[in-house]
């Protein structure tokens, strides 16, 4: 079966790749353009920990075929610091030890800032609730929800 | 080994710097099992069994390695025979011999050029299959007629006439049993079961395998402990130990599920004959098919107590199934049934049972929470019995230094009284409860871990400090070794770096288990860094003519020491490794050791409820810890130690089981169906730090990371007893299981 050529854009570069129809967003990302920001946890869309934005809208990157991708923008965790400077999530993160093996933060983080995009200043249920197609494992979930609370209130003030 | 009890006062350890490899796991960089590649790599894929017990008449892969891009295909027929014990177990496990053994046991695997091309070569196998009779359930898999899994399974330690699935058998105890029993005022017995819960670590195992037929090899995974890997594939495979080279990469959690192999002999195999890299990832419904969950039970107990209070006597019988092979963790249940407490008649029997399941792997304080689901639940109804406060009934019962454990030895210093009296202060257990709310208490214990352990410092060439530890870095334990090497050094935290070393830069490190990295690793670090302080103050007593005893280590530097030293003005580390090349060469400390001086860690759960009576639904409304920690390093990820283990508790409690068909096949492999906690199920977990120092560790410390698991069992089954008026004794408490309790009781 031969390719399908892709062109798109991702984290404000123009990239192309050649898939199988068959192949993931996730895949592609990983295998064809060495972004492995984005993990496969559950490839069933349950674990959030493929999590990208496409055209501004967060996806699991394992429910999306790498050919959808053509002429889309794509954000993953690899773009999320910019200037060499963390956002503030990434910093919340780190300093209220809101991660403990690591291997969910990605997802994690692109999840939260598409929340803090499209409501900044969200309750603790609304975030629990919007997070709660990330799954961790590890810290039981509290000191992710003080980090983004966290963040959140440092963005509204900047902003 | 002497130590002079342990360092109170602290510059650096007890504060919450960012841990060193946060950058990298916040931006994506941290290279995971699956996230390394390898020039030339092939992509594994492996054939399973759809059966949950039948004989392997015939693999023929002749369609498959017809297929364009396939390298290899690998059956047991590629690994070598005469293994004996657990080696033998291991290769079974990882793959299928004569039989399947369970639903998901490894069959074939094919090396291809491509993942999808694998993966369609794996259609192409053909498996000819004689279906068997069989068995998941531990009390059927010990009746008369259950079929048997394999014959001469058991060991010297069961009794004749026992099922050939019984493939051991515990007894132990103290005292007078019936004596004690009729001391009490009330007496309560009642049985038990929990089901099998997955560890439902994030990521699924993973390798990259390049193994040549010189028979020397390296190996690129995910794991809890690189020389277990390293042990286990040379034996499954029959290579020599230092032949193979494994590194581990990050690890996206384990909770003791990465302690063994599964994946990485295979990987090997197929490299091996291949002739080329191949690289082995799991799929998450492989991860819950074939990888250990933790064992299930059943249980029953009797407990008697007197109308004070006061213990009389306990028994307790623990029937355990760790899927198709022995090693069902039953000896640390009967250890730790009734460990909490001081009693004088005590008795405990256990069996390891052998079913078609997958073969069982350690999962966080193994073997400990289904012990203390059914005791801690029994504790409470004697307590509802006789009107007594949970918390004053433990604090009467509790063990302290001096107490004969229930399994033998005197505990040593521990911390039970300590945190029950703080969960008895914490506002949690005052707060005032609505209808349909209720609370639960328990407490647990878990006995940590030393293990053998081998560690390097080295001082660099501007004075700051290169630590080299052997266990793997599972939940931001670089900071605390980090911590506490610039304790030791007395230099900023800042100025240390901390890797985690391959299988062929250090000697042997048990995995990061058992509770044991911060506790077993940071003892070596101290260690290491006295040794290379020693050194230091030699180069500048050497510097300054005078003898070495006349100089001291503090705060980073070497400063003269006694009366008649001598005025001179201290050097610092810097200083010193300036000129290190030129004054008798790079200066290092190391340390390997079997520590056994480690800490047991008690804790004590309160757990709020609200189950709701039209659907049975139970929500977690408040939730505390406390919990001994020797003394917290880093107090950030002794917290999150705390609620990661409580809410891996609540997840077995309340929603996660393994379901099997009556065709033996698991029917909730997908985290849909398999469901852990999210964060909307939840509210925050609190935390109370207790630190009663452990006099086995300089700094103090006792492991934190198990403990946590093992009362959220039966804290929240003794909430929802309180809440509804009736007691469950089947895990989980689903929905469906509580409303029927409710019709049941109405």
């Amino acid at each position: 079966m031969s390719k399908i050529h892709v062109t798109t854009k991702v984290n404000g570069d123009e990239v192309e790749y050649l898939c199988e129809p068959r192949e993931t967003l996730l895949d592609c990302l990983r295998d064809h353009l060495d972004l492995t920001g984005a993990k496969e946890g559950c490839g069933t869309g349950d674990c959030g920990a493929c999590s990208v934005t496409m055209d501004g809208r967060l996806v699991c990157s394992c429910l999306v075929l790498g050919a959808e991708a053509q002429g889309k923008e794509i954000a993953t965790i690899e773009g999320m610091a910019e200037d060499g400077a963390l956002h503030p999530l990434q910093r919340k993160f780190i300093e209220h030890a809101a991660l403990q093996c690591g291997i969910c933060t990605p997802g994690i983080l692109v999840a939260a800032k598409s929340l803090l995009e499209k409501n900044p200043d969200p309750t603790e249920t609304e975030m629990r609730y919007w997070l709660a197609g990330n799954l961790c494992r590890c810290t039981g979930y509290d000191k992710i929800i003080r980090a983004v609370m966290d963040a959140a209130a440092e963005m509204r003030e900047a902003s | 080994m002497a130590l002079d009890g342990p360092k109170q006062d602290f510059k650096y350890i007890g504060t919450r710097p960012e841990r060193p490899d946060g950058w990298d796991k916040v931006t994506g960089k941290a290279r995971f099992g699956a996230d390394f590649s390898m020039p030339g790599m092939l992509h594994g894929a492996i054939l399973r069994s759809p059966h949950a017990h039948a004989k392997i008449i015939k693999i023929d892969a002749t369609k498959a390695l017809a297929l364009k891009g396939v390298k290899a295909v690998v059956t047991r027929a590629d690994f070598p025979e005469g293994l004996e014990g657990e080696d033998w177990n291991i290769q079974e496990n990882v793959m299928a011999g004569e039989k399947a053994l369970y639903d998901g046991h490894a069959v074939a695997a094919v090396a291809a050029t491509s993942q999808l091309i694998a993966r369609d070569a794996l259609k192409l196998i053909e498996v000819e299959y004689e279906v068997l009779p069989h068995v998941t359930d531990v009390d059927k898999a010990m009746a008369e007629d259950a079929p048997v899994i394999r014959e001469g399974a058991a060991d010297y330690s069961v009794p004749e006439g026992m099922h050939p699935n019984v493939v051991r058998y515990m007894e132990s105890g103290r005292g007078d049993l019936e004596k004690g029993f009729a001391e009490a005022d009330l007496v309560i017995e009642e049985s038990f079961t929990t089901e099998a819960a997955h560890q439902g670590y994030i990521e699924p195992h993973a390798c990259v395998a390049n193994l040549g037929a010189d028979g020397k090899g390296d190996l690129w995974c995910c794991t809890q402990g690189h020389w277990f890997v390293r042990q286990m594939c040379t034996a499954v495979l029959g290579l020599e130990a230092t032949q193979l080279r494994v590194t581990p990469s990050e690890i996206g959690g384990g909770f003791g599920g990465k302690t063994t192999v599964f994946i990485d002999p295979v990987a090997l195999a197929l490299s091996r004959k291949a002739g080329r890299p191949v690289k082995l990832v799991m799929s998450r419904s492989e991860v819950l098919r074939a990888t250990g969950p933790t064992a299930s039970a059943s249980m029953d107990i009797k407990m008697g107590m007197t109308k004070e209070g006061k213990i009389t006597a306990a028994s307790g019988t623990f029937r355990m199934q760790g899927g198709a092979f022995p090693g069902a963790p039953v000896d640390v249940t009967t250890m730790l049934a009734f460990a909490n407490y001081d009693i004088e008649h005590v008795h405990h029997v256990g069996y390891d049972v052998m079913t078609n399941r997958p073969k069982q792997a350690a999962y966080r304080a193994p073997g400990a929470p289904m012990g203390a689901f059914a005791t801690e639940s029994v504790l409470d109804e004697l307590c509802r019995g006789l009107g007594l406060d949970p918390i004053e009934t433990r604090l009467k019962n509790a063990v302290k230094e001096g107490t004969p454990a229930t399994f033998g030895p005197k505990f040593p210093p521990v911390g039970l009284i300590e945190t029950l009296e703080e969960a008895r202060a914490h506002p949690n257990y005052s707060v005032k409860l609505g209808p349909n709310q209720g609370r639960g208490v328990a407490s647990g214990y878990w006995m940590n871990w030393g293990g053998e352990t081998s560690a390097s410092v080295a001082i660099g060439d501007d004075g700051s400090v290169q630590v080299s530890i052997g266990t793997v870095d599972i939940g931001g334990s670089r900071a605390s070794m980090a911590l506490m090497a610039a304790e030791a050094f007395g230099i900023p935290y800042e100025n240390v770096r901390v890797s985690i070393a391959d299988t062929g830069s250090l000697g042997i490190n048990e995995p990061t288990h058992g509770s044991r990295a911060t506790f077993a690793s940071g003892l070596a670090i101290i260690e290491a860094s006295r040794e290379a302080t020693r050194k230091l103050c030699q180069r500048a007593a050497d510097k300054w003519g005078i003898d070495a005893d006349a100089v001291t280590w503090e705060d980073g530097c070497a400063k003269p020491s006694g009366p008649n030293a001598g005025e001179f003005d201290p050097l610092t580390i810097a200083e010193i490794a300036a000129e290190m090349g030129s004054t008798g060469g790079p200066i290092s400390g190391h340390h390997e050791s079997t520590p056994d001086g480690f800490g047991g860690s008690f804790g004590t759960h309160v757990v709020d409820v609200e189950v709701d009576p039209e659907t049975g639904r139970t929500t977690i409304l408040r939730y505390l810890v406390v919990q001994d920690a020797g003394k917290a390093i880093h107090p950030a990820y002794v917290e999150g130690q705390f609620q990661g283990g409580a809410v891996q508790g609540i997840g077995w409690t309340l929603n996660e089981e393994y379901i099997y068909g009556e065709d033996g096949r698991l029917q909730n492999p997908i985290f849909l169906d398999y469901r852990v906690p999210v964060a909307s199920d939840l509210p925050m977990i609190d935390t109370v730090i207790v630190e009663v120092p452990n006099p086995g560790h300089p700094y103090g410390v006792r492991g934190v990371g198990e403990t946590g698991i093992t009362p959220p069992l039966p804290a929240i089954a003794n909430a929802v007893r309180d809440a509804i008026g009736v007691r469950m004794k089947k895990l989980p408490l689903t929905p469906p299981r509580v409303l029927a309790a409710i019709k049941a009781r109405d």
